[in-house]
Parts: structure tokens; sequence; C-alpha cells
């Protein structure tokens, strides 16, 4: 044949620019795909490709790969690649989306990859609406594992995990997977489409086009199932697994469309223009600035009670202020909120503080409590196993920590009536009705508030200043503020009335 | 910037931001909740994107799909979690995407409790997914680990393309210490390989199959040479009165703050201890442990799970030195009192028997 002759033929359909030139996947037969003859994913790639082109988004598609026959999308298609795991494309592709909003994302997987091991993975993308499209091939089988049943199998069709046929007692009904996302609210568009025939193929080019077009105008989430042959594992002739598809499948799975919100969806709005790098510090509520006391020897009070709570010969490093606190008691009783005004007045003071709390169901009953330290010097260890002062806000609380106070320490709890065996003659109590103080002074919820004055008083070494700056850091309310601020105050008073003649 | 006190889970996040870090994707697990919450709150703010997902095996999935965009991502669970993100972890390392991910352990096996534990060490440093990899591990002791901690993890998962842990556990994730942020956050630059709907990046491919076996050999050899690399440049420790010290402490986490109240109290009392504390656990300090076998006659190694680190002790020193075990389990945290009296029974036996004793192996 001449040169000449060639230019007598029109080519009808040539090769898609979404296409490589060449296939690298086959060493020798670089103008060949990996399929089977007959098999649909040829003609599937070839309709997606086209959509591709037509649209003009060659450059910004990213096509996510699944696990199965069509592994090796990335071999065939001149797009940004990412191969994904089984099951997992509708997760790759909505973070893909996510972040890169001006892109076109496609997820392309198969029936055992879609409606088994990543059921939740699209029914959850579907849920989220989220702007991607998804190719859905539906061949009934696991194809490339060598023919076992999928979730898609036919009644009675034989697989190798199914010798004598699916059966629906013991593996089930097909799972149709398009009506059950078409039960969701997100989706714009689900369209089960054919390769039975010449009709049925021509719609379903139609349906892939659609649903890329309608991500690029930024419609939503878009699905095309595609019943789909494959002669190897059905062990029929290309024509007749073709037929099959149109004659037997069709059956089980109607084809049409399942959701077309096309007309009245809204584009998405375009993201939000991210902030100035220079804003970031601000916006994640990182201040500027020092505290109200930076130099700590000009606020510590160490002539206070704060010195006989210091740690005793045992500490390698000399310590101006060493203060172990275990606050506990029932949830509610607004245990961590105390050891946090704590540490934070701590923090603001100059002082070096850890904060930590007993965390989980016990905060929703039960009791809770926290460790709180103040120290001058770095705090190695923030856990506090034998406090200096003890918070007991009930009795069990008592019961449970009175044993672990340090020689010379403090215990301050809430009763009117010490229990006679928690008496330790190396240890010196406060015992008030805190609860009923509190609702005297206006709610009884704030009894942490006069404990905390109590402790503070025994501690001696936090400005008042310090202490009123945490405690409007930490309490929104100002009506909560005047009251806890009230109740602290209640404390102090309550303190010095008792120790009056010691202080003398 | 000034100090602030905060929670080592929210200590995370901020630090995360301040690095680069754009996008979020979790799902809820105490004691790692608040790390998605404050995502939550803070990601969309900065400009980034926040996803609750469908389960862990999502989140993850997610990661690799926002770090194939060229993100920088992270996400955070707890044990449980953490076994459900080990497919796609052994994915992001075979396809070489970076990502950072903070596990705050809890306690195990099976649903365990939500206590505090480090029974996450080998599914976290061991790589509890397939295939030939290892995930890099960070291990911070303070609210303010925490936070440069995951800033370091963000510039090593980019430096090496590989998942980096951030391996915490629940007192970390939940106990508040005052923390600084450095002043600037860091504008993240879009790696050259990753996959972001361009012309530029159109024939960038993002994956981790690699169909012959020369071709797959290839690949994790070059993956070899990169933890190599990383055995020789990024390996960090915690020397804490390590020079003269005969008995050698070891732990992480919340274990190395106790330890460090008992190397003073053991100091304070005359005794020759010190503290190693491994900061990276992939990769394991080995060299740090050698120099110190000059003067050190035994290292005590304390954990709050059932010898994993203890394993990974021995063979950094190969035999060279007796190492025995302290372990305290389900939530229960080795004392410092509890400890202190096993060093000082140690430090007495070193002085009469000389080491002569068989290794003790003890859960308090």
């Amino acid at each position: 044949m001449s040169s000449d002759t060639a230019v007598e033929y029109e080519v009808a359909q040539g090769r898609s620019k979404s296409f490589y030139p060449r296939f690298e996947r086959k060493d020798e037969l670089q103008h060949q795909t990996h399929y089977c003859p007959g098999c649909g994913h040829g003609v599937v790639h070839k309709m997606l490709a086209r959509a591709i082109d037509e649209l003009g988004i060659q450059d910004r598609t990213i096509l996510v790969g699944p696990v199965g026959c069509s592994v090796f999308t990335y071999y065939y298609f001149d797009l940004g690649n990412v191969q994904a795991a089984h099951g997992r494309a509708p997760a790759v592709s909505t973070a893909l989306k996510r972040s890169r909003p001006e892109s076109i994302v496609i997820s392309y997987q198969g029936d055992g990859d879609l409606s088994a091991i990543g059921a939740a993975e699209i029914l959850h993308a579907a849920n989220r609406g989220e702007n991607i499209t998804v190719i859905f091939v539906n061949n009934a089988i696991y194809s490339m594992t060598g023919g076992q049943a999928a979730p898609t199998t036919l009644l009675g069709q034989k697989s190798t995990t199914t010798p004598e046929g699916r059966s629906a007692l013991g593996e089930g009904y097909p799972l149709h997977e398009s009506e059950l996302l078409a039960t969701l609210e997100a989706p714009v568009y689900i369209e089960r489409v054919g390769l039975g025939d010449n009709k049925q193929i021509a719609q379903a080019a139609r349906a892939i086009r659609r649903a890329v077009e309608n991500q690029v105008r930024g419609l939503g989430f878009s699905l095309v199932e595609v019943l789909s042959p494959c002669p190897t594992i059905w062990k029929m002739q290309p024509v007749e697994a073709q037929h099959w598809v149109r004659d037997v499948m069709e059956k089980t799975f109607p084809l049409g469309v399942l959701r077309d919100r096309t007309r009245e969806a809204q584009p998405r709005p375009a993201p939000a223009t991210p902030p100035a790098l220079e804003e970031i510090p601000r916006l994640l509520g990182l201040e500027h600035g020092e505290r109200l006391v930076k130099d700590e020897r000009q606020v510590l009070n160490l002539a206070g009670n704060g010195s006989a709570l210091k740690r005793t010969g045992e500490r390698a490093r000399a310590a101006e202020v060493d203060l172990e606190v275990r606050i506990a008691g029932f949830g509610g009783q607004g245990v961590l909120l105390l050891g946090e005004v704590l540490a934070e007045a701590g923090l603001e003071s100059g002082l070096e503080v850890s904060w930590l709390p007993s965390y989980g169901p016990e905060m929703r009953s039960g009791t809770s409590n926290c460790h709180v330290r103040l120290a001058s010097q770095s705090i190695d260890s923030p856990l506090v196993s034998a406090p200096g002062i003890l918070v007991a806000m009930n009795e069990p609380s008592l019961r449970k920590f009175d044993r672990t106070v340090r020689p010379g320490g403090w215990v301050i709890y809430n009763g009117e009536e010490f229990p006679a065996d928690c008496v330790r003659p190396d240890v010196r109590v406060v015992a008030l009705p805190f609860t009923k103080i509190a609702h005297e002074l206006g709610d009884a919820r704030a009894s942490n508030m006069i404990m905390l004055g109590v402790l503070l008083e025994i501690a001696g070494v936090l400005p008042d200043a310090s202490v009123a700056a945490a405690l409007r850091r930490l309490v929104r309310n100002p009506r909560w503020v005047e009251l806890d601020e009230r109740a602290m105050a209640g404390g102090r008073a309550r303190y010095r009335e008792m120790f009056a003649e010691v202080h003398a | 910037m000034r100090k602030q006190l905060m929670k080592g889970n929210e200590a995370i996040v901020k630090s995360a931001i301040l690095a680069g870090c754009r996008a979020f994707y979790g799902y809820p697990i105490t004691p790692a909740s608040e790390i998605t919450e404050t995502a939550a709150l803070y990601m969309p703010k900065c400009g980034g994107v926040f996803v609750q997902a469908e389960s862990e095996v999502a989140a993850i999935n997610m990661l690799y799909g926002a770090s194939a965009a060229g993100v920088r991502a992270m996400t955070a669970s707890s044990g449980p979690g953490i076994s459900l993100m080990q497919e796609g972890i052994s994915y992001m390392a075979g396809a070489e995407l970076p990502c950072v991910i903070a596990d705050v352990m809890r306690g195990g096996p099976g649903l365990g409790n939500i206590n505090s534990e480090q029974g996450d060490y080998n599914q976290v440093v061991k790589g509890g997914g397939h295939g030939n990899y290892h995930t890099l591990v960070l291990a911070p002791h303070s609210v303010q680990e925490m936070a440069d901690l995951t800033a370091l993890a963000f510039e090593l998962a980019d430096r090496y393309r590989n998942p980096v842990f951030v391996l915490a556990d629940g007192f970390v994730g939940q106990m508040m210490e005052p923390v600084e942020f450095p002043e600037q956050a860091v504008a993240a630059p879009t790696p050259h390989w990753a996959v972001t709907g361009t012309a530029e990046t159109r024939s960038n491919v993002i994956n981790s199959l690699h169909m012959g076996a020369d071709e797959l050999e290839t690949h994790v050899l070059e993956l070899e040479k990169k933890y190599r690399l990383a055995e020789q440049r990024e390996a960090r420790a915690e020397d804490w009165f390590t020079d003269d010290a005969e008995i050698v402490l070891v732990g992480y986490g919340i274990v190395g703050r106790i330890l460090k109240a008992v190397t003073a109290e053991a100091r304070a009392a005359g005794i020759k201890v010190g503290l190693l504390r491994p900061i990276t656990l992939y990769p394991f300090p080995v060299e740090r442990f050698r120099r110190l076998l000059p003067r050190a006659k035994l290292f005590v190694v304390v954990e709050m799970s059932n010898g994993q680190l203890l394993d990974d002790v021995r063979l950094a020193l190969n035999g060279a030195r007796p190492v025995e075990f302290l372990s305290r389990m389900g939530g229960n945290v080795p004392s410092h009192e509890d400890v202190y009296r096993f060093v000082r029974e140690r430090a007495h036996a070193l002085k009469t028997a000389a080491g002569a004793e068989e290794e003790r192996l003890a859960h308090v």
C-alpha cells in the first residue's frame, strides 16, 4: 500500500490524547493493553479518555486506580496517576480533591474493590457528596484473583468460591450498590449502564462524559456503574459474554438513571482564600507578649507555708518552691478546673507547672482526680504520688489518697466531720462543709473555688494578681468569675480564721 | 512567644499547623480524641482540610491522597485505630509518601482499656504493616516535646519521603504543661513528585506496585538506603546524668519523666545513676548506648509494656552488659518510689555480688 492510499481512509476514532502513545506495561507489545480479548475495561478506558479529551481537562485530571484487573491504569492514561489500596480509592480521591479542588479526580473501581472491601469508603464518600467521579466496573466476579464470588455475583452463578452456584441462603443476594447509594441525599448523579450491545455502549459513553462533566461544573458526587463482560473468567467467547451482559446480567442489575440532580444542583462555592502565613499564630490563639509577672523572685512569698511543703532532703536539686498537689472528687465537682486554675496561676507567676488528669469514663461518672505541680525548678515527673496537699472533695477520694500525703502535708477535706480513722498525726487538716458554704455564697458548684482559696493560703506562693488572671483566662462567664472570686476570698478567710493563732 | 498551658494533644495540632500541615483526617478514640477535635477547630480556619473519616482505615487512605497531592498531612489515633491504619501505612511507605501519625497509646491488647500504656511499641517501631519498610518514630516526654517533635516529624517525613510517628502515651497526651511555639508559621513547598492536577505534574505516578521480582527488590533496596541514612543521621536520645553512671535507666515518654525523678533521688543518695532516654525509637540510638559502656555496669529498662523496648536495648548492647527490666501495665504507672527501690537494691547488689546474679526481669 502506498502512502497515497492512506489518506483515503478517515480515522473515525483515533487514539485519545489522554492515553499514552505507547503502553509500557507489555515489553514487546506496546500497542496493546494487558486486558483479555473482549474485556470491558478497554472500552470503558476509551470512553473515559475521550470524555477527558472533549472536556479539555487532561492536565487537571487525577486518576485513582484500584486493585483488580484495572490496577495498571497508570500505564495507559496520560494523566496524574495515583494507585490506591484495595477498596480505598474513594478515600484517596476525597483527600486529593479536597486538597486540590481545581483538579478533576476520577476514582476507577471494580465490583470487588468497590462493593466488598471498599463498601464503607464508597458509601461515606457518596454520603459526604465528595465532588468526585466514580467509574464502577461491575463484572459480577473477582477476575484478577481467578474468579471468586463478588457481592455482585448473580444467584446461581458459579465461581471458584461458589462452585455450586451462588445461593441466597449461603451468600445472600447480589448487592445493588448503585441503588443503595441512590438512597443517600448527597449524590448528584448515579446511572447504571451496560456494554451489552452498541446501543448500550453509546449510552455508557454519554453517562461517563456526564459524570465527569458534573465534576467540572462543581456539582458533586457522580457515579456510573458499567455492567461489563469478563469472557475469560466467565469462560465464554467475547461475543457470548457481551450477550450475557445484555440478556442475563441486566435482569439482576437493570440499566437506567438512579439519581439525577444535575439540574437543581448548585455549583459548590470556591474554597475560601487561605489566610496569610503571618496570621496563623493568631488564628491558633497563640498570644504574644509576656506574663503578668516575669521575675519569680518578686512574687514568691517564701515565708509562707509553702516552705513546709518542700520535699525534705530527698531531692537532688534545692527548690525554692516545689508544690505537689493531688485533687480528687466526684466528676462534676470541678476537680479538673480547680487544678487548672492552680496550674495557670503558677505559670502566670513564672513558675514551672504541670497538670495531669485522670481521663476517660471517669469524667462522666464516679471519681475524678488530677495531679498538679508548681515548682521554681523544671519539673521532672508530673505524676504526684506523694502530695504535699491533698484536696479531697468527698470521702471516697479522701480514703483513696489520704495515706499518700507526705509527712508535714495538708488535707483539705469537703465535710463537716473528718473521719476519725483517717486522722494522721503528721498531716494537718482543714475539714469544712465546702458545698454548704458554697451554697450559702450563691451556688454549691463554687465549692471547688472555696477549697482553692484555702489551698492558696496554705501554699502561700502565688500572688493574687496571678490567680485572678488565671481565673479570667479559664472562666469566660463574668457571672461565674465574680462568684468564683468571692468563693476563693471566702476560702482564704475561713483558713485565716482557723489558723489565726498559728499566724499570730 | 508567650508560654501557654495546654494539653499535649492540643500542642501537637498547633505545632503541625505552624509546620505547614494543611490536612487532617482522623477518627476519634480515647485518649487521642482531643487531637482530632483541635484539628477540627483550627485546620479550616488556617486554610487546611479537616475530615472526620468513617474509620481509621479510611483516615490513613485519605492521608495517602493528601500526601499524594503534595500536602503536609497528619492523623492521630491510639492502639486499636493504629492497628487499622497499618495497611495504609505500609502503602505509604511503599509509595514513599510522607505523613505524620500521632499515636497516643492506651492499654491493650484488644479493647484493652483507655489508660496510659506503651504497648504499641512493637506495632509502631517494628512496622506493624506488611512488607519491608520502617516508620521513623519520635517519642515525646513533655508537652513541649509534643510540639517540637511534631514539627521535626514533618521535616523528617519530607526528607525521607516516609511516614513518621509521634509515639506518645495517654499521660503525655492528656497532661497540660507550658509550651512555647515558634513565632513564625512555615509554608511547606509542594514536592516535585506530587500529583496536583497540573500540566507540570501530569507525568507523576504515586504507586507501590512493582510487578517484576528485580523491580521490587530494587525498590526495597532503595528504601533500605534511606533507612540506613536515617540510622546514621537521625538517631536522638537525651543523656541525663549518664557521664559517670554505673546504673543506666532506660525509658521513653512519661516513663522518662519518672526516671528523671528517680535519678534525682538516687543521686542525692550517692548512687551513680543516669537516664538514657531514647527520643527516636526508630532509628534506635544504638551508638548512644555503646558510648556508655566504659562506665555502665547495668542497664535497667522501665516501660509500661511487656518488654518491647527491652528487646531493642538488648540488641543495642548485644550482650555487653546485663539488662534488667521493670514494668507496669494496664494503666498502672511505675512510681518513682518503686523504681527507686529497685535501683537501690541493684546498686547494693552491684557492690556486693558485682553482677554475678542473673538478670532481673520484674513486673512491679
